[in-house]
């Protein structure tokens, strides 16, 4: 198994790590039973524009540059088009990914949404096209989904 | 410290200059093969024979009850087929135990399609096979017990004469995957009551390639690989007369290091003993005593192995983990489950494996470098974060 560059590059250095005080939403995805958990945290303007994100990230080399790539891809983007993040275009930035690393991928893009979902709920509006986030993503069939792509 | 640290000999060691050297003359010159009537074939003969002599000495057998194998795998591959082949007719009950090397546990599972019952004891809370739960498991039917000597994961080593004498109060085959212990700690197949045993050369500084099956005189096992006359008939193909030179060679020079094991253990428990005492919510894997003497399982709450892995790799030191990341699959080790770990823990191991050429300066860097890196992973783990505010509460 062998990572990109661009792989390594967002593990040794990845960025927007930590956590951001008083976030417009944060959301939780994956469990420790598989090995990753991401944590996403948004601080979005009155816009509707994605100010600044942070993640924290329990999991393998995959998971963090994900994570880290997928933070990037959103920062300075308005919901809308933060919600057009899928694991597919994290990949593709990332130079792709081992197949069996995969599931990481969506893992990052289910984070987004899911904190995405939260900032709605506390404003009280609806985003056209979120839907709540499952309550452990990998209760489905993320994990088999993708690979075949 | 820039130059590499290799903490991963329970993976592979560094073949001796001495066994190349032992080596070299059967990979040039002398080339025959040891079933050729001729000189040259003479000459090989002699060789492979010398190098049986020595090994069957090392763990107590005959001459005649060693065969030379293409690993540990084939090794283990044979033992469990063939005995489960030659007494189906007897029973088709095979017991194992939950901590298996991939070799055993997946030629187990091969036989349960094919109509075996196995059955898989457990083991405690340091991967000490259940004895208890052993005697209760034998069946009438009930054809081998195949159990490790010691684990290539957690290095607990298992109360081998017990599990022998069982086997061998109830008539049944006892083998061992002795792997992990060959060459690291005394093994004598009379005393322990085993009928076959599985080792590898390349775990004791000896080439890749070359392996051993010890079956006991009384057994006539069949061949897995069928073919010419080779090995009394057992194995067919033609020797790897190198490689059984070189692991010759090798068990040799482990005779005499075995007697200095005692220096790595000491090593072994400074590098155990720095960790736990300097680095937070890190636990160690496996029995504290009953272990065999290079091997240190830690694993650090709240962070994962792979990461960890890369991070130290990056910094010169080649380790293993437990964490499914790591192996492909979604699941850790299964292992580190069976000895009761939650998944979180169980992700977040870390096996640092030494030899006799590992350094107490390589080990202080191991630890300053850990501590490192597992700051820095935790730093970013949401679990760490979450057990941090909860630990404020209380």
């Amino acid at each position: 198994m062998q990572y990109s560059e661009k792989v390594m590059d967002h593990f040794t250095n990845p960025r927007n790590v930590g956590e951001l005080e008083d976030p417009s939403g944060t959301g939780t995805v994956g469990n420790a039973k598989c090995g990753d958990i991401m944590r996403v945290y948004l601080d979005i303007d009155e816009n509707g524009i994605i100010q600044d994100a942070k993640f924290k990230t329990f999991g393998c080399g995959a998971a963090v540059a994900t994570s880290s790539m997928a933070t990037e891809m959103i920062k300075g983007k308005h919901i809308s088009d933060a919600l057009k993040l899928t694991n597919r275009s994290v990949m593709e930035a990332l130079d792709g990914l081992p197949p069996i690393k995969v599931h990481c991928s969506v893992l990052a893009e289910e984070a987004v949404r899911a904190a995405l979902w939260d900032y709605a709920e506390k404003k009280g509006i609806k985003i056209d096209g979120l839907e709540k986030p499952a309550d452990d993503i990998h209760d489905g069939h993320h994990h088999d989904l993708q690979e075949s792509d | 410290m820039p130059k590499t640290i290799y903490l991963d000999n329970a993976a592979t060691t560094m073949m001796s200059r001495e066994v190349l050297d032992a080596m070299m003359p059967y990979l040039t010159e002398k080339y025959g093969n040891p079933s050729s009537i001729h000189s040259f074939g003479a000459e090989s003969n002699a060789a492979c024979e010398d190098a049986r002599k020595k090994i069957a000495k090392f763990i107590n057998a005959k001459d005649n009850e060693i065969y030379f194998t293409s690993g540990g795998s084939e090794s283990d591959n044979w033992a469990i087929k063939s005995v489960a082949y030659m007494k189906k007719d007897k029973g088709k009950h095979i017991i194992t135990s939950g901590i298996e090397h991939h070799a055993v546990m997946e030629t187990c599972e091969f036989l349960a399609r094919d109509g075996f019952e196995i059955t898989s004891v457990g083991v405690d809370e340091n991967g000490i096979i259940k004895l208890d739960e052993l005697r209760k498991a034998i069946r009438p039917d009930t054809i081998l017990i195949t159990v490790m000597y010691a684990n290539n994961e957690i290095g607990t080593i298992q109360p081998i004469r017990e599990i022998g004498e069982i086997a061998r109060s109830s008539g049944i085959i006892f083998h061992t995957d002795a792997v992990q212990a060959f060459g690291h700690i005394p093994i004598d197949v009379e005393k322990d009551n085993i009928d076959l045993l599985s080792a590898s050369a390349h775990k004791v500084h000896g080439p890749k390639g070359v392996g051993l099956l010890y079956i006991r005189n009384t057994i006539k096992l069949t061949p897995l690989i069928h073919g010419g006359p080779h090995e009394r008939k057992r194995r067919a193909g033609t020797l790897n007369v190198p490689g059984i030179v070189g692991f010759g060679k090798a068990t040799e020079l482990a005779r005499e290091s075995m007697k200095d094991a005692s220096k790595i253990t000491e090593k072994r428990n400074y590098l155990i003993d720095r960790i736990l005492k300097e680095i937070p919510y890190s636990r160690l894997n496996g029995d504290r005593d009953r272990r065999l003497p290079g091997n240190a399982n830690i694993s650090f709450m709240y962070i994962e192995g792979e990461s960890m892995l890369m991070l130290v790799d990056m910094k010169g030191i080649a380790a293993s983990t437990g964490s499914a990341c790591a192996s492909g699959s979604l699941d850790p080790s299964h292992v580190l489950l069976a000895i009761g770990l939650p998944h979180e823990t169980a992700h977040g191991s870390l096996r640092m494996t030494l030899s006799e050429h590992t350094t107490k300066e390589e080990l202080d860097y191991t630890v300053e470098t850990l501590k490192g890196v597992v700051d820095r992973l935790r730093s970013m783990s949401p679990l760490y974060e979450d057990a941090m505010k909860e630990n404020k509460e209380v």
